[in-house]
C-alpha cells in the first residue's frame, strides 16, 4: 500500500520522458537521412543496440534489475544522441567502443540512471573524437536523396573549413562564398540544425525540458559572439552562424538539458545553459578542436554542483539575503 | 464592493483532475443519528480533552462530556442523547493509524438536547464583548474544520491588531466538496460567522477567496455579504494548492508569511469557512460543534454526497447512508489526495478535522509502484508553490542528511504533495520530508538532552579540577605553616597565611590556619553551590563527590595521628565537608526540584543533602556492577545503569522529564510498529544510509577520550557491521525489516551516547 500523499495518478514517468526527447529528435534524424543519406540509421542502430547490450550487462553484473531501468529509455537516448555526434561514413566499430564508453564510464561507473555527474553520450563521444580521430572527423559531403548522382566523397564541415581557411588568410566574407559554408553554416547541415531547433520548441512545448539551458546557452553564445564579429567581421563568424553550425542547436536543447547531468536551480540553469554557450565559442574560435560543444558541456558538468549550491531560489516568507548560502 | 480586486499569485502548483462534480449533485443531507458514536478525547491540536463524564452515565445533545486539559484545547459535545457505554482507547482516523482515549455512547434515537444551552444564544452579538465571544468559541469545542484542527478561540486572540480576516473558501484539494456546498447552501451563516470573527478580532474587514470553480458558492456568499460592505469576496485561479494558506494569502494580499511565522504576523487571520459557520451557530444559537460538512465521494461509493454529519459517526455508517460500496474499495482516504492520509478501515469515526471520506476504486488512484532514481529534472522545483528544491530535499533526506535538509528550508514544505505529483521518478517525495522532519524534531530533543548533560559533565569537570587544585594548596600551606611553626615555635609571630582571615583577631597561627582553610572551603561550597544551579543531577554529582573527597581527606588526615595540629585540622575540615556535603543522614528529604536557590549556603547543604540522596541512587550503581565477562557489554550497561538511574533520580517530581519519558516511550512504540511495515521503501532507504552513517560515527569516535563513549561505539561497530551483513540480503522484506529496525536503535543509541558518556 502506497503510504503516504499524494495519492493521485500520474502521467510522466521517466520513459514517457524519454518518449518525448525521441519523438523531438525524429524530425532533425530525418532531415539528415535525406540530405546524407542512411548512414546515420545505421550509426544509429548499432549505437542503441551497443548502449543497450553495455546498459544490460552492467546492470547484471551489478545485481540490478534489468526490466524497469532498460524500459526507462534512457539508454535509448544515449545510444541515440551518441549516434547524431557520429559521422555518418565512420566505421561500425566507432560506434559500438562509443556506446561502450558513453554507457559505461559515462554511467554504469556511476551508479546508473540518475547518477552520472556526466552527460554520457558526451563522453562516448570525447573519448572516441581522442582516440581516433581520423575516423571522428570524415564527415561525408551533401548527398540529397533526390540527387541521383552520389560522390560518396568526404567534405570539410563548415566549422572546419571556416579554420582551415581562416588559417590560409582568407577572410570570412571570402570563405563564405564556398561550398562547405551552404547558406550559412554548412552545406546541409544548417537545415537538420532546424530541425533540432523544430524538435527542441516541440520538448520546451511539452515540458519535456525547461527553457532555461537552451536559453542560456544560446544568449550566451549570442553575447559573446556577437562583439567579435561586430568588430571584425572577416574573422570572426556571426552569431547566426555559430547557431547553426556544428552541434550547437542539437547541445542546446537535447545534450545540455540532459537533466542528471546539469545544474537543477532555475536560475543555475540560466548559467550553467549560458556558460556553455560562452565556452563553445571560446573552443571554436580560439581551441584546438573545431567543435566545442562536447567539451563545454563536460566542463560545465563538473560545475554543476557549484552552480546550484551558489543559486538556490528565494524560499516563500524567506527574504532573499537570507536564502543565499 | 469594491472594483480593486489585484489579485497577485503564487509561484509553482498544478492543474488537477478536481473531481468534485462527483459528490455535489445532491444538496446537503442531514446524516441520521448512528446507533453508536465513538468521540475521541483528541480531535484537535493539543492537549486531549478530559473526560466529565462516567461510563453508564446518560447524555444529552449538546452536553459537555469533556473538559480542555490546558490552554491548547478545546471541549467535547455529546453529539446526540443516549448512554455512555465506554471511555477506552479505539482507532481514531490519525496518520499515524493508533488508537486512542474515546468517549463512545450508544444513542437512543430521541436526539434529546440540553433543556437549556450551556450558554445564552445572542441575537445581536454586536453587542458582546471579544473576551466573551471567544469563551463562548471555545466552550463550543470549535477546532478549525479545515482539516488542522487548531483550536479556534485562539485565532480569536490575536493579541495585537489584525489588518485583515481572510476565509478560506479555495477548497483546492481534488474530491472534496465540503466547503464548496456549505458555501453555496449556507452563505448567510458563513456570513454570520464573519461578523462575529470580526468583531472578536477587531478586524476592519474580511476577505473570501473562493475559488473560480465554484460558481454556487461564489454567487451565495455575495449575496449574503451584500448589506456588510467589510466583507469582500474575491474570486481565485484554480489551481492547487490555492488553498494553502499561505498560498491563498499570497494571491489576494500579495504578501508572504515569514518563514516559521504566523498569517498574524503579517496583521492576517485565516479561518475556514465551516469554521466560520461553527462560530455563528456557536454565538447565535448558543450550539456547540456537535455535527459538520463531510464529502462522502470515491468511485466505489453509489451515491456521492456531502453530509451534515454527527461528530463520532463512524465512517460506514455514513458510507452506507450513501448507498454504499458498489464494489470494494481499492483505498480509503480521509482528507483529498494530496493532503489527506490512507484509513486502514472504514470503522473509524468522523472527527472534527474529517472533512471527506475518499473511498477509490481499484486503479482509479496511483498504483503501487517502484520509484525509479531520481533523474534531476526539475519538475518537482517548477511545481513546487514555495519554491524549495524538493529534488535536493530528497537527495540529502535519502542520504539520512538531515542537517542540509534543514538548510534547504525543509521546515517551510507544506506537504502539499506538487512536488511528488509530477516527478516522473514517481519517487514519494513528501514522505520522505516527513520522515525527515520527525527525524529532526527526534533530533532537536536528543540533542537538547544531550547539551545539558554536556553542560553538567563540564560543570562537574571544572569542580574536580579545582578541588583538586585546592587542596594541593591547602596541603602545601599546611606543611609550610607547620614548618614555620616548628622552626618559630617559641617567640615569632606567625604571620596570617595568605588569603586567611584572621580569626577572632588570634594570633594563634594554628587557628588562623583552621581559620584560613575553613573560609576556603566555605567559599569552594558556596561556589559549588551556585555552580550546582537547580540542576538536581548535577547536584546529587557534586555532593557524592564532597563525600568522597571528605572520607579521602579524614583517612589522609588521621595518618599522621601523632600530631595533635594535623589531627585537629583534619578534624575540623571533615567536619566541615561533612555539613557542606550534607552529612547528616537525617538531613531532611525534599523533592530536588523543590530545592531553595542555592545562593545561600545553608540552602546549598541541604540541597546538597537531598542531591546525596539521589546520587546514591544514580552514582554508585555503576560502580558497583559486578564485571560481566564482556568489557563491553559492561560499559555498556554501566552507561546504561546511570543514564536510568539519572533519569528516575530526575523524574518523579519533573514534569518535562516526564512528558519527554513519555514522548519517548511513544516514540519507540511508534518506531515498534512501523518498523516492521519496513516494505516501506523510504524507511527503509533511510535505514539504510543511517546504519552506514553510524558505523562511520563509531569508528570515527574511535579516539574519543572517555572510555565508556569508545566501548559504545566498538560496540555500534559491531552492530552495523552485523547489520551491513544483514543489508544484502534486499530482497527480504523480514531481513530488510530487521536491519531497519537495527539501524534505527544504533541511531538511537548514537543519540543517547552523550548521556552515558557523562
Ligand atoms: S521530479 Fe522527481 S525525478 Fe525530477 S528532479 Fe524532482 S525528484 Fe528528481
Ligand atoms: S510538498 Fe513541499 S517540496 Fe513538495 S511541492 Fe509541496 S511545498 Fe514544495
Amino acid at each position: 500500500m502506497r503510504l503516504s500523499s499524494p495519492f493521485l495518478p500520474v502521467a510522466a514517468s521517466v520513459g514517457s520522458v524519454m518518449r518525448d526527447v525521441l519523438l523531438a529528435l525524429l524530425p532533425g534524424i530525418v532531415v539528415y537521412v535525406l540530405l546524407f543519406g542512411p548512414g546515420v540509421l545505421r550509426n544509429i542502430a548499432i549505437a542503441v543496440a551497443a548502449c543497450l547490450l553495455f546498459e544490460a550487462i552492467a546492470l547484471w553484473l551489478r545485481g540490478r534489475p534489468l526490466r524497469p531501468f532498460l524500459s526507462d529509455g534512457s539508454a535509448l537516448v544515449t545510444g541515440v544522441l551518441l549516434a547524431l555526434t557520429l559521422p555518418p561514413i565512420a566505421p561500425w566499430w566507432i560506434a559500438v567502443v562509443g556506446s561502450l564508453f558513453a554507457i559505461g564510464l559515462g554511467k554504469q561507473v556511476y551508479g546508473g540512471l540518475g547518477y552520472n555527474p556526466f552527460n554520457p553520450a558526451m563522453v562516448g563521444y570525447v573519448v572516441l573524437l581522442i582516440s581516433f580521430p581520423v575516423q571522428m572527423t570524415a564527415w561525408p559531403a551533401l548527398q540529397p536523396v533526390w540527387d541521383s548522382a552520389p560522390d560518396a566523397v568526404s567534405a570539410a564541415t563548415a566549422l572546419d573549413h571556416v579554420r582551415t581557411q581562416l588559417a590560409l588568410d582568407r577572410t570570412l566574407t571570402e570563405i563564405s562564398g564556398d561550398a562547405a559554408i551552404g547558406w550559412a553554416a554548412g552545406a546541409g547541415w544548417e537545415w537538420i540544425a532546424l530541425a533540432w531547433l523544430g524538435g527542441g520548441l516541440y520538448m520546451l512545448w511539452r515540458g519535456t525540458i525547461r527553457w532555461q539551458i537552451p536559453a542560456g546557452m544560446l544568449a550566451g553564445l549570442t553575447l559573446i559572439a556577437l562583439p567579435f564579429w561586430a568588430a571584425d567581421p572577416d574573422r570572426y563568424a556571426s552569431p547566426l552562424f555559430h547557431w547553426l553550425a556544428g552541434a550547437t542547436l542539437l547541445g542546446a536543447f537535447f545534450i545540455a538539458t540532459d537533466p542528471v547531468s546539469a545544474a537543477t536551480t532555475p536560475r543555475g540553469r540560466l548559467l550553467y545553459g549560458a556558460l556553455i554557450g560562452v565556452l563553445v565559442y571560446v573552443i571554436r574560435t580560439w581551441g584546438g578542436y573545431p567543435d566545442g560543444v562536447a567539451f563545454a558541456v563536460l566542463l560545465l558538468n563538473i560545475c554543476a554542483p557549484t552552480i546550484d549550491r551558489y543559486t538556490q531560489p528565494r524560499v516563500y516568507g524567506h527574504t532573499r539575503r537570507e536564502s543565499e548560502p | 464592493m469594491s472594483l480593486m480586486q489585484r489579485l497577485f499569485n503564487f509561484r509553482g502548483g498544478l492543474h488537477l483532475d478536481y473531481r468534485k462534480d462527483m459528490s455535489t449533485r445532491h444538496p446537503i443531507r442531514v446524516a441520521p443519528v448512528p446507533p453508536q458514536l465513538v468521540l475521541p478525547l483528541s480531535q484537535h491540536a493539543g492537549a486531549p480533552a478530559k473526560p466529565v463524564v462516567k461510563v453508564g452515565e446518560r447524555v444529552l445533545r449538546g452536553q459537555t462530556i469533556a473538559q480542555p486539559d490546558g490552554f491548547v484545547s478545546v471541549p467535547i459535545h455529546a453529539s446526540s442523547s443516549g448512554t455512555v457505554v465506554a471511555i477506552e482507547s479505539r482507532p481514531i482516523p490519525h496518520v499515524s493509524g493508533l488508537a486512542a482515549p474515546c468517549i463512545v455512547i450508544d444513542t437512543d434515537g430521541r436526539d434529546e438536547s440540553l433543556p437549556a444551552p450551556e450558554w445564552a444564544p445572542v441575537d445581536d452579538f454586536s453587542a458582546l464583548d471579544a473576551k466573551t465571544l471567544r469563551e463562548t468559541v471555545r466552550r463550543a469545542g470549535i477546532a478549525g474544520l479545515g482539516g488542522a484542527g487548531f483550536p479556534s478561540f485562539i485565532k480569536l486572540s490575536p493579541g495585537r491588531s489584525v489588518e485583515t480576516l481572510i476565509i478560506n473558501g479555495a477548497e483546492c484539494e481534488p474530491y472534496i466538496s465540503c466547503d464548496q456546498q456549505l458555501m453555496a447552501e449556507r452563505a448567510d451563516e458563513i456570513v454570520g460567522g464573519v461578523q462575529v470573527i470580526l468583531q472578536a478580532i477587531g478586524a476592519p474587514h474580511c476577505l473570501i477567496g473562493v475559488e473560480d470553480n465554484k460558481p454556487d458558492a461564489i454567487a451565495a456568499l455575495r449575496a449574503a455579504a451584500a448589506q456588510d460592505e467589510r466583507i469582500q469576496v474575491r474570486v481565485v485561479l484554480t489551481r492547487y494548492p490555492q488553498g494553502g494558506e499561505k498560498q491563498l494569502i499570497q494571491t489576494l494580499t500579495g504578501r508572504e508569511v515569514p518563514s516559521e511565522g504566523l498569517p498574524l504576523d503579517i496583521g492576517l487571520v485565516v479561518h475556514n469557512p465551516g469554521t466560520a459557520r461553527a462560530v455563528y451557530r456557536a454565538v447565535r444559537h448558543a450550539e456547540p460543534l456537535t455535527a459538520r460538512i463531510v464529502t462522502v465521494t470515491g468511485g466505489v461509493v453509489a451515491q456521492p454526497q456531502n453530509f451534515e454529519a454527527r461528530i463520532g459517526t463512524p465512517m460506514q455508517f455514513l458510507i452506507e447512508q450513501a448507498g454504499g460500496y458498489v464494489q470494494p474499495p481499492g483505498r480509503l482516504l480521509m482528507g483529498g489526495p494530496m493532503m489527506g492520509f490512507a484509513l486502514p478501515s472504514d470503522a473509524l469515526p468522523v472527527i472534527k478535522s474529517t472533512n471527506c471520506i475518499l473511498a477509490a476504486a481499484p486503479g482509479e488512484l496511483r498504483p503501487d509502484e517502484a520509484a525509479m532514481p531520481c533523474i534531476r529534472c526539475g519538475a518537482c522545483q517548477e511545481a513546487c508553490p514555495v519554491n524549495l528544491l524538493p529534488q535536493q530535499l530528497y537527495w540529502h533526506a535519502r542520504g539520512g542528511e538531515f542537517d542540509k535538509t534543514r538548510a534547504l528550508n525543509l521546515f517551510d514544505c507544506i506537504e502539499c504533495g506538487c512536488c511528488a505529483q509530477v516527478c516522473p521518478s514517481h519517487i514519494p517525495l513528501v514522505q520522505y520530508y516527513r520522515h525527515a522532519k520527525t527525524e529532526i524534531w527526534a533530533e532537536d530533543r536528543e540533542k537538547r538532552k544531550a547539551d545539558a548533560a554536556r553542560e553538567r559533565h563540564e560543570a562537574r569537570q571544572a569542580r574536580l579540577e579545582r578541588e583538586e587544585r585546592e587542596k594541593e594548596e591547602a596541603r602545601a600551606r599546611k606543611k609550610a605553616q607547620l614548618a614555620a611553626r616548628k622552626a618559630d615555635a617559641d617567640s615569632s609571630e606567625a604571620p596570617p597565611a595568605a588569603g586567611a582571615t584572621p580569626a577572632d583577631g588570634t594570633d594563634d597561627p594554628v587557628a588562623a590556619a583552621i581559620a584560613a582553610a575553613k573560609a576556603k572551603k566555605a567559599a569552594a561550597q558556596t561556589a559549588d553551590g551556585s555552580a550546582a544551579t537547580d540542576d538536581p543531577v548535577a547536584r546529587a554529582i557534586a555532593a557524592a563527590k564532597a563525600k568522597k573527597a571528605a572520607s579521602t581527606d579524614n583517612s589522609n588526615a588521621t595518618t599522621p595521628a601523632d600530631d595533635p595540629v594535623a589531627r585537629a585540622i583534619a578534624a575540623a575540615k571533615a567536619k566541615k565537608a561533612a555539613a557542606a556535603a550534607g552529612g547528616p543522614a537525617e538531613a531532611p528529604v525534599v523533592r530536588p526540584r523543590k530545592a531553595p536557590p542555592s545562593d545561600d549556603a545553608v540552602a546549598a547543604a541541604i540541597a546538597a543533602a537531598q542531591a546525596r540522596k539521589a546520587a546514591k541512587a544514580a552514582g554508585t550503581e555503576p560502580a558497583d556492577a559486578p564485571p560481566a565477562d564482556d568489557p563491553v557489554a559492561r560499559a555498556i550497561a554501566a552507561a546504561k545503569a546511570r543514564k536510568a538511574a539519572a533519569e528516575q533520580a530526575q523524574d518523579a517530581a519533573d514534569p518535562v522529564a516526564q512528558a519527554i519519558a513519555a514522548a519517548k516511550a511513544k516514540k519507540a512504540a511508534r518506531e515498534a510498529t512501523t518498523a516492521p511495515a519496513s516494505d516501506d521503501p523510504v524507511a527503509k532507504a533511510i535505514a539504510e544510509a543511517k546504519a552506514k552513517k553510524a558505523a562511520k560515527e563509531a569508528t570515527a569516535s574511535d579516539n574519543a577520550d572517555d572510555p565508556v563513549a569508545r566501548a559504545i561505539a566498538a560496540a555500534k561497530a559491531r552492530k552495523a557491521a552485523k547489520d551491513a551483513a544483514a543489508t544484502p540480503a534486499d530482497d527480504d522484506p523480514v531481513a530488510r525489516a530487521i536491519a531497519a529496525a537495527k539501524a534505527k536503535k544504533a541511531a538511537r543509541e548514537a543519540a543517547d551516547k552523550p548521556d552515558g558518556a557523562s
